[in-house]
């Protein structure tokens, strides 16, 4: 008798018909226990390869992509964050936003003093600040993360969208790290300052790019740990963001 | 679902934002579970979503409702895995598959072994399960992924792969084999 073969018992085992499979196994026990076997390895492959999220994680990714402009239009696409197109209106805005943050952060540091209303006021500013540089983390980490695992197809690449994005947050990045150095955060400081040298290589490279040329670029982002760093802080600061909700936490960024 | 897919689709074309939230907040946990089973890596699959919702929201006007949204999102999100695999496989070279300490003393530990026991068995073969499915290639990693836990047919593989049907059929049944023979000993499969 000829024995099903372990290409036939995989394609059984996944429903697709295989001629004379079903006889068969009913009168040979050899193949019955190949089957067996088989289903087990699967049934173990299915129960380890499980990971899941819970049920608002469709409004986390929401909250995170904040789409703007109409869909299919490349050139039009932006994130909300990012339809700040001109550096001379986001730059006063985002100046503005960080220096009365800072100010009012070293003007009131008190932490025994309770919930006075200015220090409210201060938390409010400081968790502001530290969820614009979450939501700054969070559009870096996409744009890195598009270009770190590009394939190109072809002899060129098209990165422009990916090179405007990363001009747009070049301005935004650049305040954020003046702050962070002048409030003594070296930690945030560090990470942006290595955010910054990527951003203005994708920013004043040029728009398509050789295979080799991404390669590099890539080569830098994975070198640098650069994404994982991105990520980690982003999380952190976040957080960060989150215990400011507690009125006795106030730090400055 | 596939029609309240398409409503929403068209109402996001012509520029209602909230349509586009709804897709997303109704395909996210789908997305990240593939993008999970492709990668095998909690951060990466998270890339997954962010930059498939992302391609999506660029590319939505030459989305053909012919395929389901979810199966169109789907498509993106494990052509993206798939260059996430392969980026890492040629960031990291070939490694050797390095199974956990005493994997043939599992064998020994019945399926049903009770507590801290089966607790241990249960993370040693999730761990192989891991480094197994690292040494398979890219295009054996998707085309075993999307049948064996989305359930694709050979053709919506072979659509995604860019692959024939034998090309398709060979690759996942290369994946199978290599798993077999990695897992065999860990998950307790006597012959």
């Amino acid at each position: 008798m000829n024995h099903l073969s372990e290409e036939q018992l995989v394609w059984h085992y996944y429903g697709e018909a295989v001629d004379g499979a079903e006889e068969h196994l009913d009168s040979c026990r050899e193949c019955r226990e190949e089957l067996r076997r088989l289903q087990m390895v699967l049934n173990a492959v299915s129960a380890a390869g499980e990971a899941e999220r819970g049920p608002d994680y469709g409004a986390e990714v929401w909250s995170r992509l904040r789409l703007t402009g109409h869909p299919g239009r490349r050139s039009r696409f932006s994130w909300r964050w990012l339809s700040w197109r001109k550096p001379v209106i986001l730059a006063p805005l985002l100046a503005g936003l960080v220096a009365a943050a800072f100010f009012v952060g070293q003007r009131y540091p008190a932490r025994d003093q309770g919930p006075t209303p200015a220090s409210a006021q201060a938390n409010v500013r400081e968790r502001i600040l530290l969820v614009a540089v979450g939501d700054h983390l969070d559009r870096s980490q996409t744009v890195l993360a598009e270009l770190s695992h590009a394939s190109p197809e072809g002899a060129k690449f098209d990165i422009s969208y990916e090179q405007k994005a990363a001009g747009d947050l070049l301005d935004a990045n650049r305040l954020y790290r003046q702050t962070a150095q002048r409030t003594g955060d070296a930690a945030v400081a560090d990470i942006l300052d290595d955010l910054e040298r990527v951003l203005v290589e994708i920013a004043n490279g040029p728009a398509t790019v050789t295979p080799e040329h991404l390669e590099a670029l890539q080569r830098r982002i994975h070198d640098q740990g650069l994404l994982f760093k991105v990520r980690v802080m982003g999380t952190q600061v976040k957080q960060r963001g989150r215990i400011h909700d507690a009125p006795e936490n106030t730090k400055s960024l | 679902m596939e029609e309240a897919d398409a409503a929403a689709v068209s109402r996001a074309l012509s520029g209602d934002r909230d349509a586009f939230r709804v897709l997303v907040e109704r395909h996210s946990r789908n997305v990240f579970r593939l993008a999970f089973r492709m990668t095998g890596n909690e951060q990466d699959a998270e890339d997954v979503v962010q930059v498939t919702f992302m391609r999506a929201w660029r590319s939505l006007a030459s989305f053909g409702s012919q395929a389901g949204f979810g199966t169109w999102l789907h498509r993106i999100a494990a052509n993206y895995s798939l260059d996430i695999i392969r980026q890492r496989k040629r960031r990291d070279g070939k490694r050797e598959v390095s199974y956990p300490d005493g994997a043939d003393i599992l064998e020994s530990i019945p399926g049903d072994a009770p507590g801290p026991e089966r607790l241990a068995h249960s993370k040693r073969l999730r761990l192989a399960v891991r480094a197994a499915m690292e040494e398979l290639t890219a295009q054996e990693r998707t085309a075993f992924v999307l049948r064996h836990f989305e359930g694709l047919s050979i053709e919506e593989i072979g659509a995604n792969l860019g692959t024939g049907t034998n090309a398709t059929k060979h690759s996942i049944f290369r994946a199978v084999q290599k798993l077999r023979r990695a897992l065999e000993p860990v998950a307790g499969v006597a012959r």
